[in-house]
């Protein structure tokens, strides 16, 4: 017998008739764990920094918190009204400006556009690099944007919007792009065999089809938004408003501002309020992720 | 009825002679200007590039007039922004160190160890963590890790503001960027790699390692490049929790501002447009930019590399 | 037969219903010229490409007014390939490019000034797998009459008409509002097939029909076809020579050519003969190994 046969021999003697699996090596079991711990150091950290913050703002688990304006003369009482307005303000904007601009340019991208083209290939990479432009960049194009329409006045809702609705633009077009890309090219062959144009396609079969998937990117997008706050510090909103929003050239905070203007006051009483803010704030998200993952149980079709 | 209208195709054919049919082109004027309207809207992404680059442009000028470059490019004086380069840099590297090796281990049981169903659960699970506002991570990394974890736990002599809470934490936020990413690049490894592995007696360890994970290379490096860059860009973090002073120091346990720490605190400031402030504010702006956008770039090639390789 | 003027959709359905399924329409009583006296169709030294690749060489093909013309040979012999040429389908795919002519009512469908649009109002296309929209029965039926502006005076009686002349109107009438998805394979088909002819074409393409069929459902679309040939020209590709032996009157049989340099296979019409004459007595030896199972 050669030494590889007996070392054979020997290996599934010891692997096979102990049934010890090869994956059970106390290698193996270290390296599973450490994958583990990769996988739950996340969730963890996610645990104490809820836990952490949740304990901290306890006290201030109370209507004044939704209902009155930020104080730092009586920071106990202190509340949010004017933040969670200006974010439920600027996400209105947000959505109004981004997602019929981000549909049509999805729209064009997949159902007109040819992908071999060298320009169309452009704004293909053009597309995925804007997805990863810093969120503070996005706050000077915004200021930009609004000198150029001749708005000289800083911090107002209009400006907030318009940052935020640039930053989640490449999101919608991108998502927007998946859902419209997972409806079977069957459909679109079958409407254009019975003389429909290109346009009549997109428009009654493959945007109904793809409706549910938008409407998850798109509400997924503006999660990301409604927790953004550097471009909005860019854009002027100040944390210490104490007034409601009252139009578009009104100007407004938002509660991630407000969160961040806080955090840096000494006051024990403004960091409380601070925590129990944070716990607004993420509730908000919550909610909105729920939203979106109900619309995708709901209605996503399995084609 | 149906004798009459369906008549209307059939009893042309009974002629023996083709009826006219109009094949002209039709002009569909209400087709063109929608085609107008979502080539327009496709092309204001690329328009955002550009209004990007113009935005910035012109306050640089402006600021470079009258700020020689030297003077930018320093480590000591009021426009110098190496400070700010070497915090961003040190941050940056603190983040990487933690979302690495956690973003990578996450992947790889996502992608080798995980079945279909519990991938399913566990994906959103390391995805909630991007879903988290940076603003509430920086309120962490003050109020906990600061003085709570290093401070009292772990008993090291960081400052109130450092740039070693900052990093660790901002490398929790970046796992799942890394993570999502570097699974694309594992799954795309064709399983006969995994299987011919497998036939020689490797065990699943062995197969990740040394079979999926170089196979995948240039995917790790796009995710990692791409955790980069959301690293030097992100903000709020580092504005709370790194510092608001420039401060060229090697030590992580000092505070020191880093580029868009000192944008957001120029920004939150009360320098009047067109200032020199406001314009250094700019000028960084344009930098940071570049670097992201050089980072952005090196990552799409990579993982343009893996798409083609499979 | 030819020259029969068509008999009303009612009609039609009743034979429907008593017809028996395949196999007992021989066609052995339609008496048919060597060559289509009046082709409602012809393609002329067509060529297809996809970027570099040469995908279907010289096609010169004529298709017989109300026949059913059958399109067979190997996977990757272009006959989809040419079907899809025939209503300008190809257009849509990236890189496709087309040489040659095909002939419809004295024009050519490819000259410049010619609508793919209006073509494909007037030959119209069930396809491969089962496609209904996501809609309604009665949407389904009437989406091309709306989207092409086809002046109907009552939308009712027209989506009846369609779904009689595929003979499905027994099976849906109590559900036209419910949605496609809850019809059988076979059932969805047929309404692919009311859906075209509800836009009333002149020719009816067909993409491998009952591939994905069982056998019942493959037998009622094979009556249909048999039935609708007497209102329209039907041209049919399919990989299955029962079907084509059961249904068509003439049948073309193409074949793939690999190139010696790189290997591309290019498609290439081998022999057009009347359905009886390719079966029983081919005259290629390609098209006599194929047909009995030495090949393909």
């Amino acid at each position: 017998m050669s030494v590889a046969t007996t070392t054979a021999a020997r290996t599934v003697k010891t692997t096979v008739a102990t049934g010890k699996s090869r994956d059970r090596t106390t290698v193996s079991l270290v390296f599973l764990v450490a994958l583990w711990f990769s996988l739950f150091f996340g969730v963890v950290v996610l645990l104490a920094l809820i836990i952490s913050t949740a304990t901290k703002g306890a006290a201030r688990f109370d209507m004044e918190l939704l209902t009155n304006y930020t104080s730092l003369v009586s920071p106990e009482t202190s509340g949010f009204r004017a933040g969670i307005l200006g974010s439920l303000w600027l996400m209105l904007f947000t959505a109004l400006f981004a997602v019929p601009l981000g549909i049509a340019a999805a729209l064009y991208l997949e159902e007109f556009a040819d992908s071999e083209k060298w320009w169309n290939r452009l704004i293909e990479v053009n597309l995925q690099n804007l997805a990863a432009v810093p969120s503070i960049v996005y706050g000077l194009l915004a200021v930009a944007v609004m000198a150029l329409m001749g708005f000289s006045d800083s911090g107002t809702v209009l400006g907030g919007s318009v940052a935020l609705a640039l930053l989640i633009l490449p999101v919608i077009i991108i998502t927007t792009r998946e859902a419209v890309r997972a409806v079977p090219r069957e459909i679109r062959d079958g409407s254009l065999a019975l003389g429909a144009t290109v346009w009549q396609t997109t428009w009654k079969q493959t945007l109904p089809a793809a409706i549910p998937g938008i409407a998850t990117g798109t509400i997924l997008g503006l999660s990301r938004a409604i927790g953004e706050a550097a471009p909005l510090v860019i854009v002027g909103l100040a944390g210490s408003i104490r007034f409601d929003p009252e139009g578009l050239m009104s100007n407004a905070t938002a509660l991630p501002m407000q969160i961040y203007s806080l955090t840096s006051q000494s006051q024990e009483a403004l960091r409380q309020a601070a925590s129990a803010a944070i716990i607004v704030l993420l509730v908000m998200i919550l909610g909105l992720n729920a939203l979106a993952i109900f619309i995708r149980n709901k209605f996503q079709r399995s084609w | 009825m149906s004798s009459n209208s369906s008549s209307g195709a059939g009893s042309s054919f009974g002629t023996g002679l083709p009826p006219a049919v109009d094949l002209r082109a039709k002009s569909r004027p209400g087709e063109r200007v929608i085609r107008i309207v979502l080539v327009a809207s496709a092309l204001i992404s690329v328009a955002i590039t550009f209004g990007i680059i113009l935005a910035l442009i012109e306050p640089v000028i402006a600021f470079f007039r009258e700020v020689p470059f030297g003077d930018f490019f320093a480590f000591e004086g009021d426009f110098a922004v190496l400070p700010l380069v070497t915090a961003t840099l040190m941050v940056t590297v603190i983040a990487l160190l933690v979302a690495v090796p956690l973003g990578l281990g996450a992947a790889l049981y996502l992608s080798e160890y995980a079945s279909r169903r519990s991938r399913k659960i566990l994906k959103p699970t390391v995805e909630l963590l991007a879903g988290v506002p940076s603003v509430v991570y920086g309120f962490f990394a003050l109020t906990f890790v600061t003085p709570t974890l290093l401070q009292d736990i772990l008993n090291v002599g960081v400052g109130f503001t450092n740039a070693l809470a900052a990093g660790l934490v901002l490398g929790v936020m970046i796992i799942p960027t890394i993570a999502s990413l570097a699974e694309d690049a594992f799954s795309a490894v064709p399983h006969a790699l995994r299987q011919g592995s497998f036939a020689m007696g490797a065990n699943r360890m062995q197969t990740s390692v040394r079979v999926v994970l170089p196979a995948a290379l240039s995917g790790v490096a796009a995710a990692v490049v791409l955790g980069m860059s959301r690293a030097v860009g992100e903000t709020m973090i580092v504005a709370l929790a790194a510092g608001a002073l420039k401060n060229f120091s090697l030590d992580p346990r000092e505070g020191m501002q880093t580029m868009t720490g000192f944008m957001a605190q120029t920004a939150g400031g009360e320098s009047p447009v067109g200032s020199l402030d406001y314009n250094n504010l700019f000028a960084v702006g344009m930098l940071l930019f570049l670097i992201t956008l050089v980072l952005n770039m090196v990552s799409i090639s990579f993982v343009r590399r893996f798409r083609q390789v499979y | 037969m030819s020259t029969t003027p068509a008999t009303s959709s009612t009609s039609r359905t009743d034979q429907g219903q008593i017809g028996s399924l395949a196999g007992v329409h021989s066609d052995s009583d339609r008496e048919l010229p060597a060559h289509p006296a009046q082709p409602v169709m012809e393609a002329k030294d067509l060529n297809v490409f996809y970027g570099d690749f040469h995908a279907v060489h010289d096609v010169n093909l004529a298709y017989g007014r109300n026949e059913i013309t059958a399109m067979i040979g190997p996977s990757g012999c272009g006959k989809s390939t040419v079907l899809r040429c025939l209503n300008r389908m190809n257009d849509l795919v990236a890189g496709a490019r087309v040489e040659g002519q095909v002939m419809y009512h004295e024009q050519d469908i490819y000259a410049k000034n010619v609508d793919p649009i209006a073509v494909r109002t007037h030959i119209g296309m069930v396809f491969q797998k089962p496609n209904p929209f996501p809609k309604s029965i009665y949407d389904n039926i009437a989406y091309g009459p709306r989207v092409t502006g086809m002046k109907v005076d009552n939308m009712d009686d027209l989506v009846e008409e369609a779904l009689r002349g595929a003979a499905l109107w027994d099976e849906v009438k109590d559900k036209l509002k419910q949605s496609a998805y809850g019809l059988s394979g076979g059932q969805q088909q047929r309404l692919c097939i009311a859906r075209t002819i509800a836009t009333k074409p002149d020719l009816i393409l067909m993409d491998e029909p009952c591939s994905a069929l069982d056998p019942i459902a493959t037998a009622r679309v094979e009556d249909l076809m048999l039935q609708l040939r007497n209102d329209y020209t039907i041209i049919v590709v399919t990989h299955n020579m029962q079907q084509a032996a059961r249904v068509s009157d003439r049948t073309a049989f193409f074949t793939a050519r690999p190139d010696e340099t790189t290997g591309n296979r290019t498609g290439l019409l081998v022999e057009y003969d009347l359905t009886s004459n390719i079966f029983s007595n081919p005259s290629d030896k390609r098209t006599e190994d194929y047909i009995s199972g030495r090949f393909g």
